[in-house]
C-alpha cells in the first residue's frame, strides 16, 4: 500500500506494523495508531495530512479517526518543524529550578519564540507540559532524549554539539 | 524497608539473570505453582496496599470487582501514563529496573485470569519503553512470558503501548480509550471498568507501583505488607521529591515517617537547599492543595504531620492535603506562589480535554485571570473570581481533573490570599524579575 506522494514504510518498518497490529485481538487493529503515528514522525518527521492518510489505509481506518487523534495528542507535529524539535519543560517543579530563565537564554540563543524553528531549520523550540522527571530539571527533551539538570552552559553546550 | 528500590543501584538489575539473582521472579514461581489466582488476590487484599497512582483505593478491593462472565477474555492494564507534575516516581522505577514491573504484571494477571495484558506508557518516555521491551523479551525467552507459563498451564501476552502526550489518559477510561486508538475522552461511569473496560471486555487498570508491590506480597505474604506503615497506610510508598532540597529524587518510604524526617534527614530529601527555609510543600503532586511550612509539618491538632494517607488529609483542606501520588514539590522562600500556581493552572487548563464545559472553560478563565494578575493587571475582584471559579468545576465534570484543576487554586488562595493581593495592589514590585512578596514577620521555618 502506498500513500500519495510516494509515502511509504520502508520493509522493516511495515514488519514492525504487522507486529504492532498483531498485538490486539482481530478488527481492534485501530488500537495500533499512536504507536504507528510515533513510527511514522520518527519517517517523516512530522504529521502530514499525507502522513496521515497513509496511517489511515494501513489500518483501514478513515483519515479523520486519524487527525482527530493525532490533534489532541501534543507530541505529534501538524506543522513541518526543524531537525531537532527540543520539547522544554514549563511546569511547575522545572520553573522552581530555574527553567524559566534558561529557557529565555535558549530561546534567545537559537533566536526565535516559542513554536519558532531556527533559520538554518536545525532546530524548533515546543514547549511542553511536565516530562515526568521533575527532580532532575529543568529538562527538555529532544526525540527519545532527555536533557537534565539544564543550565544556560549546558544549553550551549547541547546546542554547539546538535548544530554542527 | 525497601519492597520495590532494594536491588535498583545494583549494575546490570535490567537484565533478566541479574534480577534473578537477586531473587527475581521468585513470586512467579510461588503463585503460578502453588497459588490459586483466588489466593493471591486474598494476600493483595489482606496486605492493604492502595491504589499508587493517586487515588489511594484498595487495589485488592478492585481486583474484586472484576467481571468474570464465561467466554469474555479480560484485560489488565498498567497505568504508566505517568504525568501529574512532580511525579518521577514510576518513570524511575521502569527505566532502572524493568523486571520488577514485569514480574508484578505477570502475577497480577494470573490472580485476574488476564491472558493478554498492556503496559501504556506515556509516549514521551519511548527509551523507557524500549527498556520495557527488551525487558519483555527476556521473559519471553526464558518461558515466563507467553504459552504454558512455568509448565503451570498459565499463559499470558504482556505488550507495551505508547501514549502520545495527554495527562488525561492517567484518568482509567480516558486511558482505555487511548489505548481503542481514539482521543483521550473519559467515560462516564458506570459502568465501570471491572465490567466493560478494554473492548468493552472488564479490565483492572492498576499504577505500575501498585503491581511492582504485588511480587513482594505473594513473596512475603499480605500480612507481613500490613505490618509495615501505619493503620490503613500499609507498605511503601516511592516519593518523588523535587523543589529546593538539597538531595532531589525518587525515595522508598515506610508510609509513616513525618513529613519532617522526611524533608530534613540525610536519608531522604537531606533538608532545604543551602541557606533557605522552607516555605511550603505541594506534598502529592500539583492536584492536592499546597500547604504552608507550619501546617505541612504540624497538623491542626499540634502533632507531627506523618507521610500516610490519614496524616496528610488530616484538617480536611481546611488545613490539611493528600499523599496522591505522592510526588513531593518543596519550595523555598524564594518560591513566587502566584507564579507557581500559574503554572499548574496554565498545565490543567492545556490537558483538559475539553468535554466536560466546567473544566473546558473554567481551567481557560483561572489560566487567564492568574496571568494577568501575575504579569501586574490583576483586579481586586480577581482572587474571589477564581476562588468562585474553582468552586464551580469542582465536582461538575466527568473525572478528576476538573477537581484537580480546582484544588491547587483554591489551596493557594486559601493559604497564600497576601501573596495574590500583593500582586494586585502592587504591580511595579510584583513583576520585578524574580520578585517575591515577603509576608509581614514571616519567619518560614527552618
Amino acid at each position: 500500500m502506498e500513500g500519495k506522494n510516494n509515502i511509504v514504510f520502508p520493509a522493516e518498518t511495515l514488519e514492525l506494523v504487522k507486529k504492532i497490529i498483531a498485538r490486539y485481538p482481530e478488527g481492534k487493529q485501530k488500537s495500533a495508531l499512536l504507536p504507528i503515528l510515533h513510527l511514522a514522525q520518527a519517517e517523516w518527521r512530522w504529521c502530514s495530512p499525507e502522513v496521515m492518510d497513509y496511517v489511515a489505509s494501513l489500518l483501514s481506518i478513515k483519515p479523520i479517526e486519524v487527525y482527530e487523534v493525532a490533534s489532541f495528542y501534543t507530541m505529534f507535529h501538524l506543522e513541518p518543524v526543524g531537525e531537532h524539535v527540543i520539547e522544554y519543560c514549563r511546569t511547575g517543579p522545572c520553573c522552581l529550578m530555574g527553567g524559566v530563565e534558561v529557557y529565555d537564554h535558549l530561546k534567545k540563543r537559537l533566536g526565535v519564540e516559542t513554536g519558532g524553528t531556527s533559520a538554518d531549520g536545525k532546530f524548533t523550540v515546543k514547549e511542553v507540559e511536565c516530562l515526568a522527571a521533575c527532580g532532575w530539571g529543568p529538562v527538555f527533551q529532544i526525540r527519545e532524549k532527555f536533557y537534565m539538570h539544564l543550565t544556560k552552559e549546558k544549553v550551549d553546550q547541547i546546542i554547539d554539539e546538535l548544530g554542527k | 524497608m525497601k519492597i520495590l528500590t532494594e536491588h535498583i543501584e545494583v549494575p546490570g538489575i535490567e537484565t533478566i539473570d541479574v534480577f534473578r539473582k537477586h531473587g527475581g521472579y521468585q513470586a512467579v514461581e510461588k503463585a503460578l505453582k502453588k497459588m490459586t489466582p483466588d489466593e493471591v488476590t486474598e494476600e493483595v487484599k489482606k496486605s492493604g496496599l492502595r491504589g499508587r497512582g493517586g487515588a489511594g483505593f484498595p487495589v485488592g478491593m478492585k481486583w474484586s470487582f472484576l467481571a468474570k462472565p464465561e467466554g469474555v477474555p479480560r484485560y489488565l492494564v498498567c497505568n504508566a501514563d505517568e504525568s501529574e507534575p512532580g511525579t518521577f516516581k514510576d518513570h524511575y522505577l521502569m527505566w532502572k529496573s524493568p523486571h520488577t514491573l514485569i514480574e508484578g504484571m505477570i502475577v497480577s494477571s494470573f490472580a485476574l485470569g488476564a491472558n493478554t495484558s498492556y503496559i501504556y506508557v506515556r509516549g514521551e518516555l519511548m527509551y523507557v519503553i524500549h527498556i520495557l521491551e527488551k525487558a519483555i523479551q527476556e521473559a519471553y525467552d526464558k518461558g515466563l512470558l507467553g504459552k504454558n507459563i512455568l509448565g503451570s498451564g498459565y499463559d499470558l501476552d504482556l505488550y507495551v503501548q505508547s501514549g502520545g502526550g495527554a495527562y488525561i489518559c492517567g484518568e482509567e477510561t480516558a486511558l482505555l480509550e487511548s489505548l481503542e486508538g481514539k482521543r483521550g475522552n473519559p467515560r462516564n461511569k458506570p459502568p465501570f471498568p471491572a465490567v466493560k473496560g478494554l473492548w468493552q471486555c472488564p479490565t483492572v487498570v492498576n499504577n505500575v507501583e501498585s503491581i511492582a508491590a504485588t511480587s513482594w506480597i505473594v513473596n512475603n505474604g499480605g500480612d507481613a505488607y500490613a505490618q509495615i506503615g501505619v493503620g490503613r497506610s500499609t507498605g511503601t510508598k516511592l516519593i518523588s521529591a523535587s523543589g529546593h532540597i538539597r538531595k532531589p529524587g525518587v525515595y522508598e518510604i515506610p508510609l509513616g515517617i513525618t513529613v519532617e524526617d522526611f524533608i530534613y534527614s540525610d536519608e531522604w530529601c537531606g533538608g532545604i537547599r543551602d541557606g533557605h527555609k522552607l516555605k511550603a510543600v505541594v506534598a502529592g503532586g500539583s492536584s492536592v492543595p499546597i500547604l504552608p511550612a507550619e501546617m505541612i509539618l504540624t497538623t491542626a491538632t499540634g502533632e507531627k504531620r506523618l507521610m500516610t494517607y490519614e496524616s496528610l488529609s488530616d484538617g480536611g483542606f481546611a488545613t490539611g492535603t493528600m499523599l496522591g501520588s505522592g510526588g513531593f514539590i518543596v519550595m523555598d522562600e524564594t518560591t513566587c506562589i502566584v507564579h507557581n500556581t500559574l503554572t499548574f493552572a496554565r498545565f490543567y487548563h492545556h490537558e483538559s480535554c475539553g468535554q466536560c464545559s466546567p473544566c473546558r472553560e473554567g481551567t481557560g478563565w483561572m489560566d487567564k485571570v492568574i496571568k494577568r494578575i501575575e504579569l501586574g493587571q490583576g483586579r481586586k475582584e480577581d482572587i474571589d473570581l477564581l476562588v468562585d471559579v474553582a468552586k464551580k468545576i469542582e465536582g461538575n465534570t466527568i473525572c478528576p481533573l476538573g477537581d484537580a484543576a480546582a484544588w491547587p487554586v483554591s489551596a493557594a488562595i486559601r493559604h497564600f490570599r497576601d501573596e495574590f493581593e500583593w500582586h494586585i495592589e502592587h504591580p511595579e514590585l510584583a513583576t520585578q524579575p524574580g520578585a517575591v512578596y515577603m509576608r509581614p514577620g514571616a519567619s518560614w521555618s527552618n
